[in-house]
């Protein structure tokens, strides 16, 4: 390789490292705002701002979905494992809410255990069946129908 | 040897001239392949393969949307590469590259953000949310779009590719943000289903015909990217004796 181009590739390197970690670093200072939603485990302790909109996120505790009869009033916990609060929502949820399924909702927060939610999100995970393996994953006890209901981490 | 290899061949199709005879024997049978491929992975996934226990039958978007995603960022990677040897080597076939590359990758990105999006609304809830999958899979398509309109703003060919080539070489590094937002922060966008290590998470009646729509969707970029260089090379060596002797045969 001749001197100039050595130089030309050395520099269009450079270039390329120095906007790399300027990109990295960027995204290292705005972490917490290029996450899309505060996890469970953040609003518990505290973390999440109170009062301003903003989003959550985390999977619906098994049993924990309460509707009002008479309104479209519902409430649910969502947890990590780290970490549950509970959610208030009036309006009508996505088809692939359901109890176990990774959500995202936009609002506001009451307090570190109390949610208002503006906008409930599905969150669909990575896992893709047909209708019949799911059943007989479920008959056979495998844990891989109770991930496959799961958001990943 | 290998490297031998490797090296005579970047040679050669660096030769604008070898690489027009040498895509002339190459298209006639890769177009076909390609098309056979891609219809088949589309006819197979989007009739035959079974619905989601989930989503029903909305997920078979996937198999235009993951084919056309990864052609995007694909393209992009061979953009960076095209820039790269444009900027430092001045290669002439890479100039040629640059601009064949990426016009398919563009349309590609904007099919993935449109049926992704198509895809979210019934299984989200929402059309669009600027999380960081989204965001950064629309910055790629503005960064195609950028490397186009870079090429047609500069009049001097030799110098547009250089100013072009160093925009594909930066964009780079949003190619590497769009695949591991998914992994480093929290989206509302799921992870690969796919991997290239370990299992994926996608039943084999699903995966074959997504794995075949993705490779003939690949190969149909391929052919995009020969039938443009063709024209692109017979355009810039206009003036030379053996295109010219080209068009008074008729092309045979």
């Amino acid at each position: 390789m001749n001197s100039v181009r050595k130089q030309r590739l050395i520099l269009v390197l450079a270039v390329l490292v120095g906007l790399g970690i300027a990109v990295g670093l960027m995204f290292y200072a705005l972490r917490q705002n290029i996450n899309l939603f505060y996890t469970p485990q953040q609003v518990v302790a505290g973390e999440a701002p109170l009062d301003t909109q903003m989003r959550v996120g985390g999977l619906v505790v098994d049993g924990s979905v309460k509707r009002n009869e008479e309104t479209l009033d519902v409430t649910f916990d969502i947890t990590d494992g780290k970490g549950s609060f509970t959610v208030h929502y009036q309006g009508i949820l996505p088809d692939l809410f359901r109890e176990g399924q990774g959500i995202v909702a936009n609002g506001t927060l009451i307090s570190t255990s109390r949610f208002e939610a503006e906008e409930v999100l599905a969150k669909h995970d990575e896992t893709y069946m047909p209708p019949e393996v799911q059943d007989a994953l479920e008959k056979a006890g495998h844990p891989g129908a109770k991930k496959a209901d799961g958001y990943s981490e | 040897m290998v490297w031998q290899t490797l090296k005579r061949w970047y040679h050669m199709l660096g030769s604008p001239r070898y690489f027009h005879t040498f895509s002339s024997r190459v298209l006639p049978w890769l177009t076909p392949i390609a098309l056979i491929t891609l219809l088949t992975g589309l006819v197979w996934g989007l009739a035959f393969a079974p619905s989601d226990y989930q989503q029903g039958n909305s997920y078979r978007i996937i198999f235009i949307h993951v084919p056309a995603s990864s052609g995007a960022l694909m393209g992009y990677m061979a953009l960076g590469v095209s820039g790269l040897v444009a900027v430092v080597w001045r290669m002439k076939m890479a100039e040629v590259m640059l601009k064949a590359i990426a016009p398919f990758g563009a349309a590609l990105a904007a099919i993935s953000l449109i049926t992704g999006s198509l895809w979210g609304k019934p299984t989200w809830g929402t059309y669009w949310q600027w999380d960081a999958r989204m965001t950064s899979m629309l910055i790629l398509l503005f960064m195609y779009v950028g490397v186009i309109a870079l090429q047609n703003v500069i009049r001097e060919p030799r110098q547009a590719a250089r100013a072009a080539g160093l925009l594909a070489i930066v964009g780079v590094i949003n190619v590497v943000i769009v695949k591991y937002s998914v992994e480093w922060v929290q989206t509302l966008h799921q992870g690969s289903t796919l991997k290239l290590f370990g299992e994926s998470t996608i039943n084999p009646a699903m995966k074959y015909p997504l794995l075949i729509s993705m490779l003939g969707l690949w190969l149909l970029y391929a052919v995009n990217v020969l039938i443009r260089a063709r024209s692109e090379v017979e355009w810039r060596e206009r003036r030379s004796k053996w295109v010219q002797t080209l068009i008074r045969t008729g092309g045979k």
